[in-house]
């Protein structure tokens, strides 16, 4: 099931998010989910978490859109891969961002951006990593 | 105490239990979720208990589907690498690398090493957190070079 928390507006050490973003967090790992929340939080956004890409497929099929979408690449049910293939034939217009393991070979990140990726992060996602994606988004 | 609590965290980072991801755990906890980091060991925990006993039962099982654990120390590596488990992560790619070669021989000793280590960074973290809880808000260590 999809869960929702809320954050606020920060300062942060380099910039003030301006605008709140609304965040999709896609993970099989409740570790990981929990982890991304909190960095989002503490960045000023406010998100909810899929375990699943068929649980993040379900929720735009019911009408959510989101500014930013964190998608793991090894998911059951629905993995990273089809899951941006599903959103980007829906007309899902959302920066999606993989998030993927050091371990992860070459072709396997290539077929993950080629499914329709903005970008690519490596895990452990952190504050550093990801503020200056957001900001882009945001145009701070 | 306060002391106390910042030289076992030190000596954690110290004997190569912990890395810096950890340290970026602490940095997001804040006042309004004063017990983050603890919140985030106990998942940890939890999901590793899990996964530990998944390869357990394949591992007894006789039959290495090489693929299958392969596939669950993938997932064992992912958490501990969030979560700054240093020396448990590097005893997962160790026994990834046996399943990549089909080594049934190595992927057993390497799976008692990964629970040995696993074992001993719960007690200490154990120990770290209820030390601070009783030492009261905490400062944070030095990041650790």
């Amino acid at each position: 099931m999809a869960t929702k928390s809320t954050g606020g507006t920060e300062k942060t050490k380099s910039t003030e998010v301006k605008k709140k973003l609304n965040v999709l967090i896609v993970d099989d790992d409740p570790l990981n989910r929990r982890l991304h929340e909190m960095i989002i939080k503490t960045i000023g956004g406010i998100s909810q978490t899929a375990k699943n890409g068929e649980e993040a497929v379900i929720l735009h099929r019911g009408g959510a859109s989101f500014d930013l979408i964190l998608m793991d690449k090894e998911m059951p049910e629905r993995d990273g891969v089809s899951t941006t293939k599903k959103l980007r034939e829906m007309k899902v217009t959302s920066m999606i961002v993989g998030v993927t393991s050091l371990a992860d070979q070459e072709e396997e990140r290539k077929a993950f951006m080629e499914a329709g990726l903005n970008h690519c992060l490596e895990k452990p996602l952190t504050k550093a990593k990801i503020l200056p994606l957001i900001n882009h988004l945001v145009g701070a | 105490m306060q002391r106390q609590v910042a030289l076992i965290k030190q000596s954690l980072f110290d004997q190569g239990y912990l890395d810096e991801q950890f340290m970026e755990l602490e940095e997001l906890q804040d006042d309004a979720n004063p017990n983050f980091v603890e919140e985030v060991s106990a998942l940890y925990f939890k999901d590793s208990a899990r996964l530990i006993n998944n390869i357990d039962q394949a591992l007894e099982r006789g039959s290495f589907d090489f693929n299958r654990l392969d596939s669950y120390m993938h997932q064992f590596k992912g958490s501990s690498t969030s979560i700054g488990a240093s020396k448990v992560k590097a005893e997962c790619t160790t026994f990834r690398e046996y399943c990549r070669a089909g080594n049934a021989e190595g992927c057993l000793r390497t799976f008692q090493q990964l629970k040995k280590e696993h074992s001993m960074l719960r007690k200490k973290l154990e120990q770290y957190f209820q030390l601070a809880r009783q030492a009261g808000p905490k400062e944070t260590a030095r990041r650790p070079k």
